[in-house]
Formats: structure tokens, C-alpha cells, sequence
């Protein structure tokens, strides 16, 4: 292994989903005055990559597609102790579905070069798919290990990541270069530092790449380069409930409660 | 352009529904029933076969069971190769099946496993994927149209895939019902050879441990704990066993290890729908209730009488999870006696 690994972590700004808002008469997105956010499991995976950083040196950079407004984000995470950060930021990248999200990410990769390690996320909170990640290993032909609690580098070289699947765990051995997913709630994100952030904040420049500096073609990105369209949005509306205060004592409201839920118990 | 791509048949050209049947070795899990049971709706509206793939080592005997819950057909690929899931190797037989048969539908169940698979095939497959599907329908045009809920749950984006094929979906766990199996259904297995070695693997499995196969998504009863139980889950466990039910949790009590991952209700869990469902100590975000909006019956115990998970129950309860469920565990198993 070289001096250190070069870590690249892939991370998006994703509006908070609780201000999100669709109008109900073009059924569109109301984005205006929405506070955004570094995705949540995208913060978990930038702690984990300065965690190995940590122990191993190297370097951390950020990766991220879409608008410039993500670039403030980014510098937090500079702040937090990132070494650099590159914004893929074009018109040409708008409307892409996973499918051109993961191919330019995966380009950027290339072109950020001699990379051992990719972390991502598990989802993100606004598509939620889970799927980026994926389709980033494979445009790149290294192995992935999804859904990661733990990551450690083996005395063999090899990475070697806590899994979670159905019913339990499994912890699995791969080769670097290689793509690791970061399930939500592993770790706690270190805050950024004060220092770091006045001069992220004043005196960091971040790379930002269009289309023409990834190098890659337009009918492969953004809209063009996606499979998927969407044919239309419905608000997910929850059913209507009762909402019955129950009142009295604690042991008043449990006979009540009592009450209530016995006809289901006795079918 | 560094990476390479390829050109792909037409859509004309793909014909039927497949479904991935993912298993434990011993027994299919229930997100491929499910996804049997609606994929069994879709091949009659688009008047095709309804297939299932295995792959595995030793499953010729689920060929059998998936034909009961709506197969017509099951390919099966039994090879030592693909005893566990491996991302490669499943990738690559997947991959092989998909272009020597050409379904027009895939439907994959959105577990890990199945998501791992999904991501990484659409794009060998340079088709377009839906992810943690809550709704599968045909349009007029024969397309496959799916649900797909974004920002927490609160949206349902409904995509298509119009130019490339297979159409593939992941499915949530619990949003679809199996039907009842039906010993009579016939159909044809077909065991196949694809080509996969040892090499396609690439990952060793270092350890593996598989606890507990709950399914929160059958359960007619659930007593759910956030985190407002500190992690203290004695009362709830006490109180679901003696209604016959299941434990559930918020998603941080599942990060924490007080439970395993699949007790845990949401966006990233499990959806479910029982007669009754109690939920103390927790808030109600909206990743969390849309899990449980198809319950029958809802009560909510929260000290906080603003919690926002008061709106979405039928019987609010403001108070102390600690001081309403043991005299509710008394009344219960006082029924009992
Ligand atoms: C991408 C993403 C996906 C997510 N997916 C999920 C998911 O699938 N499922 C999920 O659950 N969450 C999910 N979350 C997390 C979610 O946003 C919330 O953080 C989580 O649901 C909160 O859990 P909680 O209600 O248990 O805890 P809190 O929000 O902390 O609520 C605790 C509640 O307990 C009450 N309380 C405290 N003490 C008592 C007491 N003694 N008696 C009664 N009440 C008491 C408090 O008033 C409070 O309302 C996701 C988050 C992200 C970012
Ligand atoms: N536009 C993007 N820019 C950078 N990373 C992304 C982007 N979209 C998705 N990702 C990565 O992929 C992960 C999963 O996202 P998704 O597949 O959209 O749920 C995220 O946590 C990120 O690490």
C-alpha cells in the first residue's frame, strides 16, 4: 500500500424532509424556503472515512453532484476535517435519475485518480433509493459492501466491513480499491472545527467540474442519461385517525386502553 | 468518456415477469411471496408468464413452493458458487439470465441483499430501477408504473422506465400480500447452467450470523418502543408476548443493537399492518409513520401531549410509558387467566 489510503466520499445536500412540501395544484415540489441539509448517512460516511484517515493517513475528499448552493454544505464538511472537495455543477447534470448519478460520480472518480476507497452512504432522505452506491462500483468494476456498521482495514491488506442482512450480520473481506455504503446512526459525525471552518469558509476554493472538465458526454448525463422519468407525484397522505384523548389516571387509561383493543385481542 | 458502454436490444423484444425469489437456504422470504402476489396481477394484466428465479445451493425444493404462491414458471441455478449472497457472482448470473431471456418486468424484494444486487445490475443492464417500490401498476400502454416514496415518505413519486428494459423495481418489505398458496397450481421448473466460478465471488465471508428471523410484517398484534424507553424494552416485550404479538421499534433503538434490524418500523424497515398496534415513547417522525399508516387500530402513549405521532393514532394516551403499561400488562393478563 501506498503512504496512506485516498478516500473519496460521496455525499449530497437533501432538503429536510419534514419542510417538504408538494402544491397541490401542479403537484410539484415546493423547493422555495426549504432548509437543507448534509444528507444524514452521508455525514456518517465522511466520519468513517476521517476515522481511517485517522488511523492510517491519507486524504479525504468530498464528492458531491448538483447545484451550486451544495457548495456551503461541502465547506462544512471541509470544516470537519475533509481535505479537499469536488462539486460536479452544470445544467447538463440536472434531472438525472441513479443511473447517470452513479456514471458521473463514477467518472469523477477516474478523473480524481488513484483512489482506494469509496464510501457513500446507505440512502439518502430525499430519493432513498440506496442505489447510487451500487451503480458506482459497478461503473467502476470494484467490489462493494453495502449497509456497513464497521470498516477496518485487515493485516492482509484487505478491507474488511460489517455487514447488516435480514436477521443479523455478516462481515465481509474484499480487495481495494473498493465501494463501502455507510448504514444511518453508526457514528457520531465530529462537529466542524472552528478554525477550519472560518477558513473553509474564507480562503478554501473547492474544484468545481462541468460537464466539458469531466470529460464526459451530455446525452450520458442529467435527463438524457437517465432511464427513468417521473410520470407523476401523489402526496402520501396518512389515513385520517380517530385521535381520541384518553383521560384519567395511569391505571384508568390502561383500563381504557384495555377496553378498546380487547374485541382484536379476543379474534 | 472513460467508461465503457454498450448498445442494448428493444424494448419489443422483452417478454414476461420475473420475479427474485431471495431465500435463507431453507425457505423463501416473505418479501418474494409478496412480490409473487402482485407480480401474479401484473402478468394477468399483461397476459405473460409469471417467473420465478432461484439461485442458490441445494433450493431445488422452493422451485415447488413459489409455483404454489403464483409461478408459472422457475428457473432455477443451483451451483456451491452462489451458496450466499455475493455481489459479483449474483450480478453476474443475473446479468447472464436477464440477457438470454429477456423478461420486460424484474422485481427485486428492497432487503439489503436485494438492494446491493438491484444497484449494481440495472446498471450492467443499463436499465432503469425504482427503489423500495410501495406500488406496482400497468398502464395502458403495458408499462410498468411504480410508487416510489421520496422525502421521508410523505411523496409518492410514480416513475416509468420507457426506452430500456427489463423494467426493474425493488420492493418494500410488507406493503405487498402474498396469496394463499394453492397446491394445485402447476407449472414448469427449468434448472440452468450459467458461468459462474469461484473467481466471480470475489469476497470472503469472515463471519456470519444470522439470530432471529422475525417478520414484524404478519404480526396481528405489535407493541412498538422508541426512544423515549431509554432502550428498556422489558414492558413492551412483556406486553406484545402476552398479546400474541411482536416487539417493533424506532429506527434509533435498532441502531443501538437493543434489537436486531428487523424489528424496526419505517422507510428504511419494515411496513406493517396489524389489528392493533401500541407505540410508546416515540415521536412520530414521518420515516417512522409511514410504517405503520396500514394498521387498523392505533394507540399512542407519549408524555408530550404536542407529539406529532398523536396525529397519526386513534387513542392518544399522554402519559408515562412506564406508568400506563404495567397496570395495561395487569388488565391483559388478567384476561388471560
Ligand atoms: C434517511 C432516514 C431514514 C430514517 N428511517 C427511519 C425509519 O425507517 N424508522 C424510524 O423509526 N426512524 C427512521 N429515521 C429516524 C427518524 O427521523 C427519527 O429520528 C426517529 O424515528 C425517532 O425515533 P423515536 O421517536 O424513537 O425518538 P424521539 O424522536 O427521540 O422521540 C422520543 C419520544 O418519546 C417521548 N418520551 C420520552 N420519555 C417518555 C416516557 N417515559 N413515556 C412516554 N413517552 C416518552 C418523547 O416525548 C418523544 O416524543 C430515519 C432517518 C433518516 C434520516
Ligand atoms: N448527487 C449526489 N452527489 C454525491 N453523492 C451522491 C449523490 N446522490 C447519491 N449519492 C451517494 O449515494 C448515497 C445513496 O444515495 P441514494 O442512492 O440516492 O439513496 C448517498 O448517501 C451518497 O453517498
Amino acid at each position: 500500500m501506498k503512504d496512506g489510503l485516498k478516500i473519496v466520499v460521496c455525499a449530497k445536500v437533501v432538503p429536510k424532509p419534514e419542510e417538504v412540501k408538494v402544491d397541490p395544484e401542479t403537484m410539484t415540489i415546493v423547493r422555495t424556503e426549504v432548509e437543507n441539509e448534509l444528507n444524514p448517512a452521508c455525514k456518517h460516511a465522511l466520519e468513517m472515512g476521517l476515522q481511517l484517515k485517522d488511523k492510517h493517513g491519507g486524504e479525504v475528499i468530498l464528492l458531491s453532484m448538483g447545484p451550486p448552493l451544495f457548495e456551503g454544505f461541502l465547506k462544512m464538511g471541509i470544516a470537519m476535517g475533509a481535505d479537499d472537495a469536488v462539486l460536479l455543477s452544470d445544467r447538463a447534470f440536472a434531472g438525472a435519475d441513479t443511473y447517470a448519478t452513479s456514471y458521473a460520480l463514477a467518472e469523477a472518480v477516474v478523473k480524481i485518480g488513484d483512489v482506494d476507497l469509496i464510501l457513500c452512504g446507505e440512502e439518502t432522505s430525499d430519493s432513498s433509493t440506496g442505489q447510487v452506491p451500487p451503480g458506482v462500483a459497478e461503473w467502476l468494476d470494484v467490489p462493494q459492501i453495502t449497509y456497513v456498521s464497521q470498516l477496518e482495514i485487515g493485516e492482509d491488506g484487505r478491507l474488511r466491513g460489517k455487514r447488516s442482512i435480514t436477521g443479523g450480520h455478516e462481515v465481509i473481506a474484499v480487495h481495494m480499491p473498493a465501494l463501502v455504503s455507510v448504514e444511518i446512526g453508526v457514528n457520531s459525525p465530529r462537529f466542524p472545527d472552528f478554525r477550519r471552518k472560518r477558513w473553509a469558509e474564507r480562503e478554501f476554493e473547492l474544484k468545481v467540474w462541468d460537464i466539458g472538465e469531466l470529460g464526459v458526454e451530455p446525452e450520458m448525463v442529467g435527463l438524457p442519461g437517465s432511464h427513468t422519468s417521473v410520470d407523476r407525484l401523489i402526496e402520501a397522505k396518512s389515513p385520517e385517525r380517530l385521535r381520541e384523548f384518553v383521560e384519567g389516571t395511569p391505571e384508568e387509561k390502561a383500563k381504557k386502553v384495555y377496553e378498546i383493543i380487547k374485541p382484536y385481542l379476543q379474534s | 468518456m472513460v467508461l465503457a458502454v454498450t448498445e442494448a436490444p428493444s424494448p419489443e423484444d422483452y417478454r414476461g415477469v420475473w420475479v427474485y425469489l431471495e431465500h435463507d437456504g431453507e425457505e423463501l422470504l416473505n418479501v418474494s411471496l409478496e412480490i409473487m402476489g402482485k407480480a401474479r396481477e401484473l402478468s394477468d394484466t399483461l397476459r405473460t408468464e409469471l417467473t420465478g428465479v432461484l439461485l442458490g445451493s441445494g433450493i431445488g425444493h422452493l422451485a415447488r413452493i413459489s409455483m404454489e404462491f403464483g409461478a408459472n414458471k422457475v428457473l432455477v441455478v443451483d451451483s456451491p458458487i452462489l451458496d450466499h449472497y455475493s455481489t459479483y457472482a449474483h450480478t453476474k448470473a443475473m446479468a447472464e439470465l436477464v440477457r438470454a431471456r429477456k423478461p420486460e418486468i424484474l422485481l427485486i424484494g428492497a432487503t439489503h441483499d436485494g438492494r446491493d444486487l438491484a444497484g449494481r445490475l440495472a446498471v450492467r443492464l443499463k436499465t432503469g430501477l425504482t427503489a423500495d417500490v410501495m406500488r406496482l401498476e400497468i398502464d395502458e400502454s403495458g408499462l410498468l408504473v411504480a410508487g416510489v416514496p421520496g422525502f421521508g415518505g410523505g411523496i409518492l413519486a410514480m416513475v416509468k422506465c420507457e426506452a430500456s428494459r427489463p423494467q426493474m423495481s425493488t420492493v418494500r418489505p410488507g406493503v405487498f400480500a402474498p396469496l394463499e398458496p394453492d397446491r394445485s397450481r402447476m407449472g414448469t421448473v427449468e434448472t440452468v447452467e450459467v458461468d459462474v466460478s469461484e473467481q466471480d465471488v470475489k469476497r470472503e465471508i469472515l463471519e456470519r450470523v444470522v439470530e432471529e428471523r422475525v417478520d414484524i410484517t404478519r404480526a396481528e398484534h405489535l407493541v412498538v418502543g422508541g426512544l423515549g424507553t431509554g432502550g428498556d424494552l422489558t414492558l413492551i416485550r412483556n406486553l406484545a408476548q402476552l398479546m400474541g404479538g411482536e416487539v417493533g421499534v424506532t429506527r434509533p433503538l435498532a441502531d443501538e443493537g437493543y434489537v436486531s434490524r428487523d424489528h424496526q418500523i419505517g422507510t428504511t424497515g419494515y411496513s406493517v399492518r396489524p389489528k392493533v398496534l401500541i407505540v410508546a415513547g416515540a415521536s412520530g417522525a414521518m420515516t417512522f409513520t409511514s410504517g405503520i399508516d396500514d394498521s387498523e387500530v392505533i394507540v399512542a402513549i407519549n408524555t408530550d401531549r404536542e407529539a406529532p405521532i398523536f396525529d397519526h393514532a386513534d387513542y392518544c394516551v399522554v402519559d408515562d410509558l412506564f406508568k400506563v403499561l404495567p397496570p395495561l400488562i395487569k388488565e391483559v393478563r388478567g384476561s388471560r387467566e
